[in-house]
């Protein structure tokens, strides 16, 4: 009898160790399902808002119907804003200003990383820290003296940069260039100091260890720097709000927002139509790099 | 020619001496192995000469020339390294042929160093692959494949093997032997493993703390070693050390181990350790495979004595022994058969013809 209690009372506490294993396991699934849920809906319903927005004309938006259906859709938005050769050109502007940024930040960046990932020079190491502490200087703090010095340029040299769009491709690496130099910093110290050694005896300099190795073995993490600089640029709306005025030289975000809103008349659905618009972009490029981003985001994670 | 000579060495960093003024000279087409402890500085004396890392002060020369400010490219040498550091996005003839691209060597040359290369090596169906789809015996085989189309005047391997599996290892230690019976390079190996340094070298440097121990043919490493360190550190099961004396019984030097252990000293040694101050502490060394069991005629120069053993390893081909004097674990190889038990009292012969007497205070082997 004794012998069978005991068995009684094993089985049981056995049953229910296994058994908890798997029930924390599908606790843990069900909470980040729930918290997944929670985040997706979060964060698409107000693109889902502006979709539907867009498709409704001004009577249908002004009035007191659901908000979520559209009764009367209709495209005049897309096609008003796609035939303004005013929307036309603010994105003709952010694209060229994005396409510069990007390749100034990776011409300044990429270098500078190696440089200080790689060539051990006297403060290096402070500078690689400075780099990044500048990054933490928020643009709200710094449109006030760029604007100064920018103005002070101008009245000395009589170059006027002030509401000309190129203005930006001085001011936006000022965000771009220090992050994505820390970006590359991380990635270039996760390649294993032996690869730049071998290339060094085997007679490269250090302009062709860093093209002929380093930014091939590192692309991920470029391309991860390269999206992270596109996207600033395309968004960044204090800069250019601040920097430029002329309607011909403004850029997406803040061409929306000073010529859709005339007084206090906000033209929604063409309002919202722009922002999808703009937010296309940087949607289809995410969507075709995405794992190169992944992957150069968690460099140095897991060396593989 | 192609001799390396190392003269008054130094490297300093900050305030750690790692390489502590050593001179070495390296003959034309010589197999040169630098062993040594982790932290022995071999591999930063290895990284100096291919000029990795700056001297702080002394002078090396590559066949003839001071190459102290000379930078790596112009050094005309050729590196291997223990984790490979293959260029991950070249095939492997791309690897190969990186050195000899940077040089602007014409095509059709590069071409067939390549794939001699490659004969050589045996990787020749693999030339097209990329490092990721190679075991890690293949990516050494492209990292020396690397070093040779260059055609240098030296070798550097800085511990190639030690990433590969113990069989694979042995594999490859033949391998790169054979290659340089093949190639005739003057080569500076670095590896902690005395076996490696044993089976590859023409000549071993033993490095320790900075300095050189001692330098040697394997051989002469193996039997006469100049100091403790040396003698503890080539071989293995290791050498065994036992705190002595020398006594004078009757006009007869004895060596004596405890009160019960003392063994007449072999005239040779005798006369070797004349002038060795009878109060002086020093230890015996004897390698473990001078203490084996019994046999029933003994010879002149092996001494008998009883022993209670601690441990056995049976390794097939002998048994290994562990039994304690003065403290001192003592290892001991005797015949399978010698009836050799843990535990088990066994009558224990050794040698000593082969003995080293050593200062305990210096280290010196007398």
């Amino acid at each position: 009898m004794a012998s069978t209690a005991v068995i009684d009372k094993a089985a049981p506490t056995r049953a229910v160790k296994y058994g908890s294993m798997s029930r924390d396991r599908k606790w843990a699934l069900r909470w980040s399902y729930f918290f997944l849920g929670v985040f997706a809906i979060f964060s698409l319903v107000p693109p889902l808002y502006m979709f539907i927005t867009s498709l409704k004309g001004s009577a249908e938006i002004s009035a007191a119907t659901n908000p979520w259906w559209v009764f009367h859709p209709t495209s005049a938005n897309y096609v008003g804003l796609l035939t303004s050769n005013q929307f036309l050109r603010f994105f003709w502007n952010s694209a060229m200003v994005s396409i510069f940024v990007v390749t100034i930040t990776m011409l300044i960046s990429v270098p500078a990383a190696f440089a200080l990932a790689r060539m051990r020079f006297w403060g290096s190491a402070t500078l690689a820290t400075g780099v990044f502490l500048t990054y933490l200087v928020p643009d709200t703090l710094l449109f006030l003296p760029l604007f100064k010095m920018f103005a002070a340029f101008g009245d000395w040299t009589g170059i006027q940069l002030i509401n000309r769009w190129y203005v930006l491709l001085i001011v936006y690496p000022t965000l771009t260039v220090p992050f994505c130099t820390w970006i590359m910093i991380g990635y270039f110290a996760s390649i294993p100091k032996e690869l730049d050694e071998a290339a060094i005896i085997d007679g490269a300099s250090w302009f062709q260890t860093l093209t002929r190795i380093f930014i091939p073995v590192a692309m991920p993490g470029l391309i991860a720097a390269t999206i992270f600089a596109f996207t600033v640029s395309w968004a960044q709306f204090l800069y250019p709000l601040v920097f430029t005025t002329s309607t011909d030289q403004l850029v997406l975000p803040v061409g929306i927002i000073t010529t859709l809103i005339k007084g206090d008349v906000f033209n929604w659905g063409q309002i919202m139509t722009g922002a999808l618009l703009g937010a296309a972009p940087p949607l289809i490029i995410y969507a075709f790099l995405m794992d190169y981003y992944i992957a150069g985001l968690t460099a140095g994670a897991t060396k593989g | 020619m192609a001799d390396v000579t190392l003269r008054k060495v130094i490297k300093r960093y900050d305030d750690v001496e790692a390489v502590r003024g050593i001179d070495l000279d390296i003959a034309d087409k010589e197999f040169v192995v630098l062993v040594g402890p982790s932290g022995c500085g071999k591999s930063t004396t290895l990284r100096m000469i291919a000029g990795l890392e700056d001297i702080t002060d002394g002078d090396i020369m590559i066949g003839g020339d001071v190459v102290n400010d000379v930078p790596p490219k112009d050094r005309d040498i050729a590196m291997v390294f223990q984790n490979y550091a293959l260029y991950p996005h070249m095939t492997v003839a791309e690897n190969m042929s990186f050195g000899l691209r940077l040089k602007h060597y014409p095509k059709a040359e590069i071409k067939s160093r390549v794939t001699e290369a490659a004969r050589m090596l045996d990787i020749t169906d693999l030339i097209d692959r990329k490092p990721k789809q190679l075991s890690g015996g293949q990516r050494q085989r492209v990292a020396m494949g690397r070093a040779i189309v260059r055609n240098p005047k030296v070798f550097l391997f800085d511990e190639p093997l030690s990433n590969l599996d113990a069989k694979l290892r042995v594999q490859m230690r033949i391998e790169i032997k054979k290659v340089h019976q093949k190639v005739r390079t003057t080569t500076v190996y670095v590896t902690h493993d005395q076996v490696e340094a044993m089976t590859l070298a023409d000549r071993v440097v033993v490095m320790n703390r900075g300095c050189i121990e001692q330098i040697g043919t394997p051989n002469d490493l193996y039997h006469n070693p100049a100091t403790r360190f040396v003698a503890g550190f080539i071989g293995s099961p290791a050498m065994n050390f036992v705190p002595c004396r020398l006594e004078e019984v009757g006009g007869k030097p004895l060596i004596r181990l405890t009160d019960r252990i003392a063994f007449p000293l072999p005239p040779a040694r005798a006369a070797r350790y004349q002038n060795v101050s009878r109060n002086e502490k020093l230890l015996l060394g004897i390698r473990p495979e001078h203490i084996t069991e019994a046999k029933a005629h003994p010879e002149p120069g092996i001494e008998t004595f009883d022993a209670v053993l601690d441990v056995t390893e049976p390794m097939g081909m002998e048994t290994l022994i562990y039994f304690i004097v003065q403290g001192e674990e003592i290892c001991g190889k005797v015949n399978p058969n010698a009836g050799a038990r843990d535990g088990a009292p066994l009558r224990l012969a050794v040698d000593l013809n082969n003995m080293h007497l050593l200062n305990e205070a210096t280290g010196v082997v007398l």
